[in-house]
């Protein structure tokens, strides 16, 4: 049996390990609490965006604008969002196995995709397994706002425009509750919804300065942008929120533990009292 | 009189929104202005100040990569950034500025020679609003 001092130097150190991961699940609610705002005050932008897009788009033809028109796939990108740092239970390798599994399935050389990466786990992962990475950013703050993440926004969508790449899929966690969070997989480009939500069609009809073509040459890519900042407000608030449940949960087990221990030690204390005891009152008996 | 209910709203959230009598801003097609009573309509907007107007005051909003879209007296302005005079960082903008002079001469290839000539327009943009309030 362990003894006693070991036993205590153990309640000791587990105890300062709860300490952290209980200080480290209240930070990740509070910016979970923040994230969540940021997705809500996006909804405003999103939402309008959404509207006048297939307001124009059901207005004006199929093939109006390249980013609604599907070519032949020769290349894909993926967007994948991870986090800069682990501690975040299942976020990161759910993300990157379902990723990996996606790339394996669909292409035989990695001439067929490249990967668009956000966060230093992501990126350590696909440079590691030697995958192409067409863009990488790292760093990005708790609570990103548009401007940081605007470059590669621009730059993947000019991608696409420039027919370096024939598809966009964006690969992140989806955001239910403070629980349940969802990898999914969704496709960007080229956009497709558009077409879908036709009740708008019957609506006033508005004048298009200068002309309707050339307002898709602008919107479009805009709205591609926002959908990729929208995830990445999703995955923002899913990492918290995972980050939330994986200290909670490593809290709980390091109070299960010091229990265990806090067991070990009183019985060690006592056997260790019996034995004295029982050791003088055999030196006791002895002497009679 | 009648007025416009105008909101600007921006992907980090809604930036304003008040009633005013006119607005008026530039579009990729020229100069626009906007009165109670417009047909809807929809219109790009270029790098630039919006201006609200209602009895004695106007306010000046600085935008880039914005849209205007009005319809039954609600304007509404979409842009990747608004800002209002007060909320402009013109330490960084003068930054932005100088940073973006220095790229234009250095000439390199044509995107970064694109996006520094952004940069630059947006950087003069949030100057001159901060000057002209």
């Amino acid at each position: 049996m362990a003894s006693l001092r070991d036993i205590q130097t153990r309640i000791t150190s587990t105890k300062k390990t709860k300490q952290i991961t209980n200080a480290m699940q209240m930070v990740s609610a509070s910016k979970l609490n923040k994230a969540e705002q940021n997705a809500v005050s996006f909804i405003p932008y999103s939402e309008k965006l959404q509207e006048i897009v297939s307001h124009i788009a059901n207005s004006a033809d199929e093939d109006a604008h390249p980013m609604l028109v599907h070519r032949e796939v020769k290349k894909t990108a993926y967007f994948v969002i991870t986090s800069d740092r682990g501690l975040a239970g299942p976020f990161n390798s759910g993300i990157l196995r379902k990723v990996y599994r996606m790339i394996q399935e669909k292409h035989q050389s990695p001439a067929e995709y490249t990967i668009i990466v956000v966060g230093r786990i992501g990126r350590d992962f696909f440079k590691q397994r030697k995958m192409p990475i067409a863009n990488e950013i790292i760093g990005l703050s708790d609570q990103p706002v548009f401007s940081d993440i605007q470059d590669l926004t621009y730059e993947t969508v000019q991608l696409f425009i420039d027919e370096e790449i024939d598809e966009l899929n964006i690969v992140y966690n989806h955001y239910h509750n403070a629980i349940s969070q969802e990898v999914i997989s969704k496709k960007i480009l080229p956009l497709t919804d558009v077409h879908e939500n036709k009740e708008h069609v019957a609506d006033s009809m508005y004048e298009f300065e200068p002309s309707e073509k050339e307002i898709l040459q602008t919107l479009l890519p805009q709205y591609a942008e926002s959908l990729i900042y929208g995830a990445l407000l999703d995955s923002k608030a899913s990492e918290h929120a995972s980050r939330m449940t994986a200290m909670r949960s490593a809290t709980d087990n390091a109070n299960e533990l010091i229990d265990d221990l806090s067991l070990q030690y009183n019985r060690a204390r006592q056997a260790a009292i019996t034995q004295e005891i029982s050791e003088i009152v055999g030196g006791a008996a002895a002497q009679e | 009189m009648k007025t416009l209910t105008v909101s600007v709203v921006t992907p980090d959230g809604p930036i304003l929104e008040d009633s005013f009598e006119m607005v008026s801003c530039k579009a990729e097609s020229g100069e626009l202005g906007v009165l109670p009573n417009h047909i809807p309509l929809v219109a790009p907007l270029v790098i630039s100040a919006v201006r609200l107007k209602r009895a004695g005051d106007t306010v000046r909003v600085a935008i880039s990569g914005g849209f205007i879209e009005v319809s039954d007296n609600k304007v509404t302005i979409l842009a990747q950034s608004a800002e209002k005079p007060g909320d402009i960082d013109v330490q960084r903008a003068r930054k932005a500025k100088e940073r973006a002079e220095r790229r234009l001469k250095a000439k390199q290839d044509d995107i970064d020679f694109r996006r520094a000539e952004y940069a630059l327009k947006r950087a003069l943009n949030r100057l001159d609003v901060v000057e002209k309030r």
